[in-house]
């Protein structure tokens, strides 16, 4: 009966493509206009009417990543032509870019620094729980464990707490033990975050690969450890691939901790992007570039992730 | 019998007589899990538990002073923390409602073959992908009076959408509902495509209205599913700090979590502080049990 359809469903149907088309171009307007932002000049960012079009530069990706000052006076023709082509950019901004005195190296801005925090961070916190949490899940899964709901309640009520809450003594005992504002202070904190949550996603995958293939293996003279490791792991790993991209981007974005337990060597980029806002007339084109590159892993892993998401969002309680 | 011997936590089980016992690997697998969310989460919170009956500030070198359950006492009576609570109240149910009214909306309109539903379903899925504290900051410019592009396209001239006092929980809460609306959808989805179609096939034989057919058929069967999207919000919600801490520094916006972390890492009353999170806390866990409740239930279908 298919291709049948009365005259009201395909008009009602034709409404619906229509508001399916208002209500992308609404959701995806922000994240478009952080794009756009991030390639206009700086004088084309605050506009009304807002500039739709323009020729798109990169010199808000140089002014992202270069320390600069305002321009006292214009640079002499020679100095202008002497510039490299990115310089240049900088100079036409108005600005100039800071030079260490004596090396004449050019001064980085902490963005750079920040990017490689966050990417050491949410990787290696991302590793150590999905491997914790695999192995966990599957102990959950396989073995009988006395009190296994309440175990599980309480692995997953560690994640609930409000980051502030938990910051408050964390912050207090990492004082004494000299873990502020360093990187495995911060890895610590997400791991234990997204170990919890690696436990419940995992388990699901993991009672979704039937206990035959261990039992065969195991009748086949294996122990269960290399049962457990010829067998069932490489049946988890898409599994543990898509819990290991939902857990990278939690710590990734994850701005709370980040703000209360570092400040400088190891801060990450959320706190830090928003700190450059402060007050006055903020530069929109170099926040816009800092937050479109922060935001591009993210993107093509939600891409790569499309058909695990819905799991990994309701925490495995629903599968397609 | 293969079944027994998954469940065999015998040390002498035949598994065992070559390499680890299921029990030793049970153990070995599963302990240091344990161990690790108690150092890190639960230890931490019994540190501060003591620190809730005490004065001590974290910025000086006192030694904390016992004061029994003053902290406790002082919050409960404070009517600026029910100030606190009841602008989270408000912010809850603004958001969440906001966001359950558009999801479900963008699941029923998605709910039918459309041309590129999957690429337009993750497009639509990207939002709440995205850290709450960077997006959202840069709302800030779309939200500026001057040049944000909200008040142009929406012609509202020089609306003041973050400066008003009692807009700017409203427009915390816009962003809130542009972000996590698409996780109400995702779930909706899910559940409306586990509704039968000889449900739908039924109702249509019986020449039933499509208003009696959404609130018959529809809606029931994807109330459990809806439910775990409510209560998970619900949750995030009451602890949201990040965006309402980018975007607005008003009084009226200050949401408990916001109030918290001033409280202990502002104006150092640690002792204080950490007698309100215990307050928070104990709120948590019981919107969390709720949650797990209804998970447990959903999972047993």
């Amino acid at each position: 009966m298919a291709g049948v359809r009365t005259p009201r469903e395909t008009w009602t149907n034709r409404t619906a493509i229509f508001a399916v088309f208002v209500a992308l171009v609404i959701m995806l307007t922000p994240i478009y206009w952080i794009a756009a932002t991030a390639f206009k000049p700086r004088n084309l960012a605050t506009t009304i009417p807002p500039t739709v079009a323009f020729t798109p530069e990169v010199s808000p990706f140089v002014k992202l990543f270069t320390k600069r000052s305002q321009l006292r006076e214009q640079p002499t023709q020679e100095e202008y032509d002497a510039a490299p082509w990115w310089e240049k950019m900088v100079f036409d901004g108005g600005e100039k870019v800071v030079r260490n005195r004596k090396t004449g190296e050019v001064r980085s801005s902490g963005y750079g620094d920040r990017f490689k925090n966050s990417l050491i961070v949410s990787i290696i916190s991302t590793l150590v729980a999905v491997s914790m949490g695999t192995l966990t899940a599957y102990g959950f899964s396989r073995f009988k464990v006395k009190g296994e709901d309440d175990w599980l309640f309480f692995i997953l009520s560690t994640r609930m707490l409000p980051p502030v809450v938990v910051a408050i003594p964390m912050f207090l005992m990492y004082r004494v033990v000299g873990l502020n504002d360093t990187h495995m202070g911060l890895i610590i904190l997400y791991t234990a975050f997204n170990l919890s949550f690696a436990v419940w996603i995992m388990k699901g995958f993991i009672d979704e690969i039937p206990k035959e293939y261990e039992e065969a293996a195991l009748v086949d003279g294996y122990t269960r450890m290399q049962a457990f490791f010829k067998v069932v792991l490489p049946e988890a790993l898409t599994g543990m691939a898509a819990t290991a991209v939902l857990c990278f981007i939690t710590a990734w974005n994850e701005y709370a901790f980040a703000l209360i337990m570092t400040n400088r060597n190891a801060q990450t980029a959320p706190p830090y992007i928003p700190s450059q806002v402060g007050s006055g007339l903020p530069d929109w084109t170099v926040i816009a570039a800092g937050t479109l590159l922060f935001l591009i892993p993210v993107a093509i892993f939600t891409f790569l992730l499309r058909n695990h998401l819905l799991r990994g969002m309701s925490f495995g309680a629903i599968r397609k | 019998m293969a079944s027994d011997v998954m469940t065999k936590l015998d040390p002498k089980s035949k598994a065992a007589a070559k390499g680890f016992s299921d029990l030793t690997i049970r153990n070995l697998f599963i302990i240091p899990t344990i161990v690790f969310l108690i150092v890190f989460n639960i230890f931490p919170l019994l540190y501060s538990l003591g620190y809730s009956f005490t004065d001590f500030r974290a910025s000086t070198n006192n030694p904390a002073k016992f004061v029994g359950l003053q902290n406790y006492r002082d919050l409960l009576s404070d009517p600026f923390i029910w100030k606190n609570f009841s602008i989270t109240a408000k912010y809850v149910l603004i958001s969440v409602t906001g966001q359950v009214v558009v999801g479900f909306g963008l699941a029923m309109l998605l709910n039918r073959t459309l041309p590129l539903k999957g690429l337009i379903t993750t497009l639509l899925l990207l939002p709440m992908m995205l850290s709450m504290a960077v997006v959202g900051l840069f709302w800030k410019l779309l939200y500026d009076p001057n040049f944000g592009i909200i008040n142009y396209f929406l012609g509202l001239g020089k609306f003041e959408w973050l400066a008003d006092p009692d807009v700017a929980l409203w427009a915390i809460a816009i962003v809130d509902i542009w972000m996590w609306a698409p996780f109400v959808m995702l779930l909706s989805l899910a559940g409306l495509s586990a509704v039968p179609k000889h449900l739908y096939e039924a109702a249509e034989i019986d020449r039933a209205g499509s208003l009696y057919t959404f609130f018959r058929i529809t809606l029931p069967m994807v109330a459990p599913i809806l439910m775990i999207a409510i209560i998970f919000r619900t949750m995030e919600a009451f602890k949201t700090f990040d965006l309402a801490y980018v975007l607005s520094s008003q009084p009226t916006t200050e949401l408990i979590a916001i109030r918290l972390y001033k409280m202990a890492f502002q104006e150092w009353q640690t002792g204080m502080s950490s007698a309100f999170a215990y307050i928070v806390l104990i709120m948590v866990v019981a919107i969390t049990n709720i949650y797990v409740k209804y998970l447990n239930k959903v999972k047993a279908r």
